[in-house]
Parts: structure tokens; sequence; C-alpha cells
């Protein structure tokens, strides 16, 4: 799609990874690949291929691998873990498959709270944001509601707009549709074909759904720690 | 505000069931801590006040002395003694002068001269044997502050009369003495004279209530058959009682006589105190200890419930430090909560039993507010809890997100 700017947002080189526990067990062998700004990328694979522990290789959070990982042309391995928070604030949003969203809060807060940790704008800017995020996801009317009072799907959607408060150049996703019925699939799915469209962002989402890694730009199969 | 203390506040103020357990843990801490030491420095203060009726801070005195051979080789002869006590006299030769250079040190607040003699109390065919002290009244009434346990007659009237007396209360009973009954008191050198009861005193003190007698200096000076210049010690009192010892190591190069400081007098009493002290110390230390645990243990289940919340807020970019951040202003606001409320607790403890009365020379419980006790023990609340914050905050800091969020 826009393979016409091809600018590199993420890329692993020769990543691996083992699991020690029960016995020694390469998960990840050798995974090499590109994202590119505004590529729709998802990740499939049977269950135990490696996908999710891919991902959380590229979310930073996993540093127990062998290989290397760039983000926006900043090597990120042998980076401590504070500044890998820093990273993951500013540039990656996540989109789990269950939202995560911190009961004792409101909908806005819940939404305003990385780009408070981030303290890139005054609270009163963020505040606008967090609004107008809110208000493309559909959801500005819950905004004062506590994130525990919503439905499933609206609370997914909170969480995808937490994701976007700080206009990340990745999002991950880890079976962001799983727990949703299929109108709410697609209502996620449109979402983020409309923000790697519109919004240049990149998508990186581990999914088993077909119909929903069929739709995407671009999809890496893995089986036993390979992409095939 | 910082993020951190807005997540913090508002789980402070999501779970006020938990956060007032365990504030409730660190009021009862803090105010047995508290109040067990005031009431240990109220005890302390007591029996201060107990050992200074009798005792000035420094005493200076003819201690005795100990034959000593005159040859003090001991490499080539083989001296044997026998120690005998060569101290022929006990009093103070040149007495004002000395008082004089005392009164001159900076540190010494007042200074005065006493004569101490054994006397025999005679009525009819009882005698009862005592000490006197042959004093200024006045000047010793503004070191030893007598004057309040006095139960009969005045300080005044025996500055006024050379052959009056002021008898312990016990004295009085035994004697069947009253207020300006005549008693015959003789000493050790054989002089008898008749002297007036001018004053009676009541100071708790069984001893000294049924032996001790003041008289001026002069009439004292008679009955040892010395002159006016005779004086067996001098009490001084310093600007702080507490380093008296110091006080009393500057002051004996000036004199030739030994010169005691109260603590070394009254070891006994103050080993005493300070077993008392440690006790009680080790005691509510030990209360607080466990308050603290009470934090460390609500903090811990919060943690453990909110392992969620805590792996997401380490995705969305929060560092291990914020997430200590996060959970030791918890421990703090509730330490905070709990120690206020533990010192009020404890002012409302102090004033009740401050109102208690004893009875007797004690009077009302000796307990007392004291700011620097306040000060320690707020002090050490918030330290307390800050060290039952830490552990699990560290803990929840290391929890990994990834180990979570993939479940």
């Amino acid at each position: 799609m826009q393979s016409n700017t091809k600018q590199l947002v993420l890329s692993t080189n020769k990543l691996s990874k083992y699991f020690y526990d029960p016995v020694k067990f390469k998960v990840l062998e050798e995974v090499s690949f590109n994202a590119y700004k505004g590529e729709f990328l998802t990740l499939v694979g049977k269950s135990g291929s490696g996908k999710s522990t891919l991902l959380y290789c590229l979310s930073t959070m996993d540093t127990d691998y062998n290989g290397e990982l760039t983000i926006l042309e900043q090597k990120v391995t042998g980076k401590n873990q504070t500044q890998l928070a820093h990273i993951r604030n500013e540039h990656i949003g996540f989109v789990f498959q269950f939202h995560y969203l911190l009961p004792e809060f409101t909908c806005l807060k819940n939404v305003m709270i990385p780009a408070l940790k981030l303290g890139k704008y005054s609270k009163q800017e963020i505040e606008e944001r967090a609004y107008h995020k809110l208000e493309i996801l559909g959801l500005k009317d819950q905004a004062l509601k506590p994130a525990s009072k919503l439905s499933g799907g609206q609370q997914q959607r909170i969480a995808i707009a937490r994701a976007l408060i700080n206009d990340p150049a990745i999002i991950m996703g880890d079976e962001p549709t799983g727990n949703l019925d299929s109108k709410n699939s697609e209502n996620v799915f449109d979402i983020f074909k409309q923000l790697t469209q519109e919004f240049n962002q990149t998508i990186i989402a581990v999914t088993h759904d077909l119909d929903f890694a069929k739709a995407s730009d671009r999809t890496i199969e893995l089986a036993d720690g390979r992409i095939i | 505000m910082n993020i951190d203390y807005d997540i913090a506040l508002t789980h402070i103020i999501t779970r006020k069931k938990q956060t007032l357990i365990a504030s409730l843990g660190v009021t009862i801490g803090v105010a047995i801590y508290l109040f067990m030491n005031s009431l240990s420095a109220g005890f302390t203060k007591y029996s201060r006040d107990e050992i200074f009726k009798n005792n000035a801070h420094l005493k200076v005195f003819k201690d005795d002395e100990y034959c000593k051979p005159l040859n003090k080789d001991t490499s080539t002869l083989n001296i044997i003694v026998n120690p005998q006590i060569t101290t022929t006299t006990k009093n103070i030769i040149n007495p004002n002068n000395l008082l004089t250079q005392i009164k001159q040190q900076n540190f010494i607040t007042n200074a005065i001269a006493q004569v101490d003699l054994t006397v025999f109390y005679n009525m009819g065919k009882t005698q009862i044997k005592g000490s006197s002290s042959g004093v200024n009244i006045l000047e010793y009434n503004a070191m030893f502050n007598n004057e309040k346990y006095l139960v009969g007659g005045s300080l005044s009237a025996l500055q006024s009369n050379l052959n009056g007396i002021i008898i312990g209360k016990g004295i009085a009973e035994k004697l069947s003495l009253k207020l300006n009954s005549n008693v015959t008191i003789s000493s050790s050198y054989g002089v008898v004279k008749v002297l007036r009861v001018v004053g009676i005193f009541e100071s708790g003190n069984g001893f000294n209530d049924n032996s001790k007698s003041f008289i001026n200096i002069a009439t004292a000076q008679q009955f040892l058959k010395e002159g006016p210049a005779y004086i067996t010690t001098i009490y001084a009192n310093t600007l702080n009682a507490d380093i008296a010892d110091t006080y009393a190591q500057q002051l004996q190069p000036i004199t030739n006589y030994k010169v005691e400081d109260w603590k070394t007098t009254n070891a006994d009493l103050l080993a005493g105190d300070k077993t008392r002290n440690a006790m009680m110390g080790a005691i509510s230390l030990s209360i607080l200890f466990i308050a603290a645990f009470g934090i460390y243990n609500i903090l811990s289940s919060t943690i453990v419930q909110k392992i969620n919340d805590i792996a997401i807020l380490k995705a969305i970019g929060f560092s291990g430090k914020d997430v200590i951040r996060i959970f030791v202003s918890e421990a703090l606001i509730m330490g905070l909560i709990g120690t206020l409320f533990g010192l009020v607790f404890a002012s409302v403890l102090i004033t009740l039993m401050a109102n208690i009365y004893m009875g007797g020379p004690v009077g009302y419980f000796p307990i007392y507010f004291k700011a620097d006790l306040f000060i320690q023990s707020f002090i050490l609340g918030m330290l307390l809890t800050l060290f039952a914050g830490y552990f699990p905050a560290r803990k929840a800091a290391n929890v990994d997100p990834v180990s979570i969020l993939r479940k």
C-alpha cells in the first residue's frame, strides 16, 4: 500500500529466543523482518509457533533474546529498563486481548494516563486530545464514566484510545479482537485500517482470526519459530 | 501533580477501608510509643527531682586520704603497708575563697557552703540519732527548694533565730514535738544546746523525715567547737545537670578537694532509670514495628490484587521507579494519617494520665508533654512506614509485565 514511501519503522535482525522451563527449547529462530510506516501487519501461526513471543520481544518488554531489534532507526537491544519504558511510552501503543483499563479511573483518565506520564503537553491539552481520541472511537459521551461500567466492546475501544493518545509510530496488538463478537471485531479492524491509512501509523497485530489477517496489508506466518 | 502521585492518591481514596485499617495500626503504634516514652520520661524526671531534693549537681568535700609509702620505688624494696586513713579533720580550709572561686566559673549557677554533723535529739529519756545540716536556709532553699515540704513554721524563722531548728516530721512525732517546742540537741563533741522548733518538714523520704534537721551554720560550728571558717561541704548547681560529670572535671583543677557529680553519688538510682528506659523503649518500639507490618501486609496484598494494573502501567511506559513511587507514596499517606492521629491519641492519653492524683509526695501522675518526644515519634512513625512501603513497592517494580499480559 504505502510501499512507495517504504519508510522503515521497525526491524529485527536474526532474533532468537529460548525458553528454559521445563527444558531448553528454541521458540524463535533467527527471525528477521521489517515493518514500514503505515503498514498493517498481522502475525499468524498455530498455537506455540512463537508469534506472541515475537510480539513481546518487539514490544521491548521482553529483553531476553539474541539478535537485534531496531525501532525508528534506534537500536533498542541493550537499553536499560527505564529507557525502554520511555520508548514504549512515546512510540508504542498496546492493545491486548483483555482491555486492562484501571478500574478506579474514568474512561477519560485512563486514556490520559500515558500522556500524563510522557508530559509533553499540559494537562488541559492532554484532556482535549483524549476527548478527540474518544470522539474518533465514538465514545465521547462515555468519557466521564468509570471504566468498569462499560461493555466489553466499549472497553476495548477505550483501550485503543489509550494506545493512541501519544500518537505512537507503532501500535501493537495481541489478539486485539480475541474477546469480541464479530460486529465489534469488524469495528476494531476498521479503526486499525483507518489509523494506517489516515494517520500513517504502523500496526503489528498477533491474531488467529484468519479473516482479520487476510484483510490486513501483509501477513507474516510463523511455524516453529521461523517465518514461512 | 505528577501522575504517579495522582494514581497513588486515587488508590488510597478508592480503598478507604484498607487505608483506614493500615492507618489505625500506625495510630495505635505511634500512640503507644509516644505514651510509653512520655511515661518513662515522666518517671525519670520524678526520680531526678527526688535525687535533687538532697543532692546538688556538684559536691565539693574533703575525701578520706590513705597513708602511702614514702619510697615510691618498689623495684628494689618490698614495702609492707598497713593502710590507714590519715584524715584528721573533714573541713575545707579557707572555704570562702574556694566558694568565691567556684561561683566565678561560668557554668556554675549557684553554690552554697554547708556544715554537716551528727547529732542526737533528746526529749526526756528518748534519744534519736540523726544528722543535721548547718546552712544559710534561704540560700539552701534557692538550691533545693525545700520550702514546699514544710508542713509547719517557716524558713525565715530559722534565718532570724540562731537557736532555731527545723526538724523532720518523724522526729517531731517520736519526740512529741510541736512548733515552738524546745528540744535538746547534743553533738558527738559533747556540746549540748536547747533549740526551739521553728519548722517541721515532710519530704516523703522516710529516712530524712526520721533523722534530718536544719540549723544555722554558726550553730553547727558551735556544736563542732569550730570557728566561723569551718565548712565541710560546698554544693554547686550547674547550667546542665546532664553533663555535670564534665563540669566536675573542669572544676577539679581549681581545688585539692574532691569534686563529685550527682551521677556518681547516685549511680544506683540512675542504673535503675536506664534499665526502665531501655525496657520501655524496647517494648514501645516493638509495638511500632508491628504497626509497620500492618502497612507492609496491606500494601503487599494490594499489589497482588493490582498486579494487572501494574503490568499495564509498565507496558504503557511507567518505569520501575514510577511504580516504587506510586506504592511508597501510598504507604506514606497511610503512615502520615496514622502518625498524626497517633500523636493526637497519645496527647489524650497523656492528658488523662496527668490528671490522675496519686496522693502522697508524688501528687499527680508524673507524665508530661515533651516536644522532642513528639518529634521523635513522628519521625520514627514515618520512617517505619517508609520501610514498610518500600519492600512491597520494590516487589511491584520487579513485576514482569510479559508474564502477566500473556495470560
